[in-house]
Parts: structure tokens; C-alpha cells; sequence
């Protein structure tokens, strides 16, 4: 009876495990499919990828968004761990209050959020491009940092930055030199989450782009609608792999995090 | 009496509407072990604090060697505070957290080893420089926090009940060694506590404290022979308070039965606090007594029986070594010595004995 039950367990954690990945398996094993069908194996082939690499505007696109995932995330973790702090100084009714409103970004629906900033920009008057991406991408990105970076700076002991004053530290060497180290791990990995939101990013950047300026989500998106080319897996393929390491390694910074959390207490 | 080192003149301090600290004043001398005691809230720790820096005073002022230093910021005041919670920087390794000051001061790198080393040697953990705090035990990180303070040769090391999260035993073991330290430095020691023990043990001088008012300042052996008021009496040891009648000179009564005294000086029939520690309630023959009781608990303590007796329906307590059973009639003596009498508080903050 029990082996039975076990048998159950599993083949359902086996289906949920299909539905969930099997899509992304398909699309891995078709971007080194020689043919351009979909429904026949040609044979194995890395063409796809070479010819991604030899695309000079998915070059483009790849740079913007590395750069912009670069520039927002530095950016957003700056302005996050600055929030934080005050935030974290605050009474603890405004706080709540204005940790509620910081969290509600995460939760809009990006379409929400998209267009949103599309009207703003409108409005504004500000010319479509990079620089409306960037905006969009720290402003979804600071509320991931917080979320990140403030346990931490709640949980560290408020007489450390008074203990290096006491010993004759100037107020920006104790910040830099006692509470910035204390809490760099979840500052690394509130950053490596931005990092990866803003490279997962469709939606935002689509209402914000213009014309014109691609990422790598928005250049597949519009190579899509013209027709699908095997070139498309192969970028897909490669995205789900970067982002994949960056929460393995994020994972692991706030693995390390915690260890280090329960030695302190231990 | 060493010279004069720190004046809290005039000390004022509210938090939201709240008195923390009413018109302090505190002097503080050259190689003086200074105790503030007192329960929680009682403005011990907002002093210290005031006094390292981290709070301004509303009103008032700092006087450090002669030189006001109220609106001196702490990273330029030549005192370093041992915190309750240790405080260490967890990121660095032992020797890492002692030289912080040190190397701030920009010294040479010989002398900050040579410090090091001199300094847990001092606090009896030598060859830890490279062990990570966190792994330290409570007892191990409150010396590391002692090492880190007094290698920046403060005139004045303040510790905020630097003993309050460790056990019995080695709170004791490190009274013991931190008279030790102070010995060895021979520096001014300002210690905050709410642990009596603590107090009477290490201290040169007690200040009792309550509800933002200095109720005694005193010799340890002054406060406990000679409290000024109940609080005090009440706070410091276990005691004996009754209230009762200062009849004439040398004489009080309690419960309108004649006790002879030692005090003068009170007025006639005036009403007073009148305090008996334990240990001079003596109990002996009914006949031999002042007055007559029956004991009605007695509990083995190890060094002495507390016994409790009821005599014209007040408890009073006694320390003996020679136990009554309970049951028994007892006579009560108190040598004339042993009784203190104290005025009657006058407001309403003295009168916070109910407060501990």
C-alpha cells in the first residue's frame, strides 16, 4: 500500500515537473535542429546560433540589454539600499505604510505598469528610447532591492554603526566601512534579482521603447510576427539559460546569507 | 579624592513628550569605578549615552576636564563604550574588530599588532586574532568588545550592562575580572547596571537612580548600611521596610512598639521609613525578644535559612544560619545600630518603590 502511495507521489511530481519544463525542452532541442521544420529532427546543428552571433542588430539588442540591465540594477540598488535605510529608521506604522507602497509595483501587472509609463512619457513629452527603458526598468527594479536588502538591515544590530563612531569612525566611514558590509550579501543578491528582472523584462520595455530601440525580448518579439526562424530558439534558449544561472546565483547568495544568519545567532 | 574628570551639569532629557532625565548632576572622578544603577527606565542608560555622545541633552551640559563637550560628536570623544548587545563588526575576524580604532587613527602597523596582542592578553583570549566572531561564545564576544574598547586608551571606558546576557557563573567570574582590568589600566570605569550584586561588588561609587532623579550617590558599603530613602532600601538587597513613629532622639516605635536607635535628629513624633536588613533581624527567646512572632515559612538558601515572622500582623524577614521551625514562637531583636531611619518621601517620584 505504501509503495503504492510513493509510486503516486511521484509520477506526479514527474507530470507537474513535464508541464512545467517540457515547453522549454522543446525549445532548447529545436534550436539545434538542422531543419527549419518543426516536426522533423534533421539532425544536430549549432548553424542557428552561428548565424545569431553574425545578426549585427540582435547584437544590438543583446548589448541593451546587458547594458541596461547593468545600469539599472547598479542604479536601483543604490537608490533601494538608500530607501532602506530610512525606511528601516522609520516608526513602525509608517513604515508598514510605506513598505505597502513599495511592494505594490511587484504585484501591478506589468501591462498595467507598461502603459502606464507609456502615458507618463506621453505626457512628459520625453523622447522614446534607451533612456525611457532605463527610467522603467530602476523604477520596477528598486522595490526587488528593498525586498531584498531590508530583513537584513532590520536584523542588523543598531549599536554597530554607533560602536564604530564611538571609535572615532567619521558617520560616512562607520556607514561604509561597519553597516555596508553587513549588509552587502543581500544588497549582491537584491542586485542579481534586479539584474534578472530586467533582463526577463517583455512587456515594460515593449510600452517603453520607440521605435527603433530593441532588447533582446522585444527583437524576438518582433522577429516572431514576421514569421518564426529557428535563429528565435537559439536566443530564447540562451536567455533561459542566463537567467537561469542568475537565480542559481542568487539562490546561493541568500543561501549563504542565511548560514551565516544562524551562526551569528548560534 | 582624585581630581575631577566629568561633570553632567544640569542634565535634562525627554523622549517624545516623556522625562527621562530632570536636572542630573553627576561628578565623575580620575580612576573612579562609577556604577549607575537602577530598574529599567530609570535614565541610567540615556546618561551613559548622553555621555558618549549619541543623545544631546535638552538641557544642561557636558563638562570633560574643564572643556564642554555637549555638542561634541562621539567619533571625537576620548571615551569608548563597551555596548550591551557587544556590537562586534560580525564581517571581520577578532583582530580585525580590535584595531578598528586604530586604524582609523592611521598608526603604524607594528604598534596596532603590539596592541592587539597586549590586549587579549589583557581579556584572557591570546592567539584569537584570527577567529571569527561569530563563532565566539557570549562570554568570549563581550571581551573582544572590552579588547576593542580599551585599545584606543580612553580616559573613560563606559559599559552599558556589558554582563547582562551571560550566565550566573560567569558573570561573576567577569566582575571579578573586569576590577582587574580597571586595575590594570587605571582608568575611569563607568558601569550601568540593573543588578545590585553587580554594584555593591565593582563598584567605587553607586549612583541609584530612578525615574530620571539620582536617589543616593554613595560608597557601596554607604548605600547598603545607610539608604537615604525607601527606594533606595528597597532596591539595594532585600529589606525590611516598615513604616513607623521617630518619637524623640534614639528612639523609634513600629507598630507602636518601642524600638531604641541610633539616629537624631528626625524631630518628635514625626512619621518615618524606618529599614532592617534581614541579616540584623535576630531571632531569639520570646522572652529575650523586642516583640513576639511566629515563624510562618522558613527556606533553606544555602549559605543561611530566610526565615519569615509574624509579629502584630507585619512579615518580617530574617537571615540566619540557626533555623526555627515553622510554628515556633520567637522573640525579635534588632540592635539599635542596625535600624535606619529615613524620611518620609516628599513627592511623588521618590516614591516609586512599587516601581522595581
Amino acid at each position: 500500500m505504501k509503495k503504492k502511495t510513493n509510486g503516486l507521489k511521484k509520477l506526479y511530481i514527474g507530470l507537474i515537473f513535464v508541464f512545467m519544463y517540457a515547453p522549454i525542452a522543446l525549445l532548447i532541442i529545436q534550436s539545434f535542429n538542422k531543419s527549419k521544420s518543426r516536426g522533423r529532427w534533421g539532425g544536430f546543428t549549432l548553424q542557428w546560433y552561428a548565424s545569431l552571433f553574425q545578426d549585427a542588430s540582435i547584437g544590438e539588442a543583446f548589448t541593451n540589454t546587458i547594458l541596461l540591465a547593468l545600469l539599472s540594477s547598479v542604479i536601483s540598488v543604490v537608490l533601494g539600499t538608500m530607501a532602506c535605510i530610512c525606511i528601516g529608521r522609520m516608526k513602525k506604522q509608517t513604515r508598514t505604510l510605506m513598505m505597502g507602497i513599495t511592494n505594490i509595483p511587484m504585484l501591478n501587472a506589468d501591462i498595467v505598469t507598461g502603459v502606464s509609463f507609456m502615458l507618463l512619457f506621453l505626457t512628459l513629452r520625453i523622447q522614446f528610447g534607451f533612456g525611457t527603458i532605463l527610467l522603467a526598468h530602476i523604477t520596477f527594479n528598486i522595490p526587488y532591492v528593498i525586498l531584498s536588502v531590508m530583513p537584513r538591515y532590520r536584523e542588523l544590530n543598531p549599536h554597530i554603526y554607533e560602536a564604530a563612531l564611538d571609535l572615532g569612525a567619521s558617520p560616512a566611514y562607520a556607514f561604509f566601512h561597519t553597516v555596508l558590509p553587513e549588509i552587502m550579501p543581500a544588497i549582491l543578491s537584491g542586485g542579481l534579482m534586479a539584474f534578472t528582472m530586467s533582463i526577463d523584462d517583455f512587456i515594460i520595455t515593449h510600452f517603453t521603447a520607440g521605435a527603433g530601440v530593441h532588447t533582446l525580448s522585444t527583437k524576438i518579439y518582433s522577429e516572431v510576427k514576421l514569421g518564426i526562424k529557428p535563429e528565435m530558439y537559439a536566443l530564447s534558449a540562451m536567455i533561459f539559460i542566463t537567467v537561469l544561472v542568475l537565480l542559481c546565483l542568487v539562490n546561493r547568495v541568500q543561501g549563504d546569507l542565511d548560514l551565516k544568519a544562524k551562526e551569528a545567532r548560534a | 579624592m582624585e581630581k575631577e574628570l566629568i561633570h553632567l551639569s544640569h542634565i535634562s532629557k525627554s523622549f517624545g513628550g516623556k522625562v527621562i532625565l530632570d536636572d542630573l548632576d553627576l561628578v565623575i572622578h580620575e580612576n573612579e569605578f562609577v556604577t549607575l544603577l537602577g530598574p529599567s527606565g530609570c535614565g541610567k542608560t540615556t546618561t551613559l549615552r548622553i555621555l558618549a555622545g549619541f543623545e544631546t541633552p535638552d538641557k544642561g551640559s557636558v563638562i570633560f576636564e574643564g572643556r564642554d563637550i555637549t555638542n561634541l560628536p562621539p567619533n571625537k570623544r576620548q571615551l569608548n563604550t563597551v555596548f550591551q548587545n557587544y556590537a562586534l563588526f560580525t564581517h571581520m575576524n577578532v583582530a580585525d574588530n580590535i584595531a578598528f580604532g586604530l586604524k582609523i587613527k592611521k598608526q603604524p602597523k607594528s604598534y596596532i599588532d603590539d596592541k592587539i596582542a597586549y590586549a587579549l592578553k589583557l581579556v584572557g583570549l591570546e592567539g584569537f586574532e584570527n577567529r571569527s566572531v561569530s563563532h565566539l561564545s557570549g562570554g568570549q564576544q563581550q571581551r573582544i568588545a572590552i579588547a576593542r574598547a580599551i585599545v584606543n586608551e580612553p580616559r573613560v571606558l563606559l559599559l552599558d550592562e556589558p554582563l547582562g546576557a551571560l550566565d550566573l557563573k560567569l558573570r561573576q567570574d567577569m566582575q571579578y575580572e573586569l576590577i582587574r582590568m580597571k586595575n590594570e589600566l587605571s582608568i575611569t570605569f563607568l558601569y550601568v547596571t540593573h543588578d545590585q550584586q553587580e554594584a555593591l561588588t565593582m563598584s567605587d561609587t553607586i549612583v541609584v537612580m530612578n525615574q530620571g532623579y539620582i536617589q543616593q550617590m554613595g560608597s557601596p558599603e554607604a548605600i547598603y548600611n545607610e539608604p537615604e530613602n525607601a527606594f533606595v532600601a528597597d532596591f539595594i538587597g532585600d529589606s525590611n521596610l516598615f513604616p513607623g513613629v521617630f518619637v524623640r532622639d534614639e528612639l523609634v516605635t513600629i507598630d507602636g512598639v518601642p524600638f531604641p536607635c541610633v539616629d537624631k535628629g528626625f524631630g518628635k513624633d514625626v512619621p518615618v521609613d524606618i529599614v532592617i536588613r534581614p541579616e540584623d533581624v535576630e531571632l531569639v527567646e520570646k522572652e529575650r525578644g523586642t516583640i513576639s512572632g511566629v515563624v510562618t515559612e522558613i527556606i533553606f538558601k544555602g549559605i543561611h535559612y530566610e526565615m519569615c515572622v509574624e509579629a502584630n500582623g507585619r512579615e518580617w524577614v530574617s537571615l540566619s544560619t540557626r533555623p526555627h521551625l515553622v510554628g515556633e514562637e520567637v522573640g525579635i531583636y534588632v540592635d539599635p545600630f542596625n535600624i535606619q531611619v529615613m524620611n518620609k518621601p516628599e513627592s511623588e517620584d521618590e516614591e516609586a518603590v512599587s516601581t522595581t
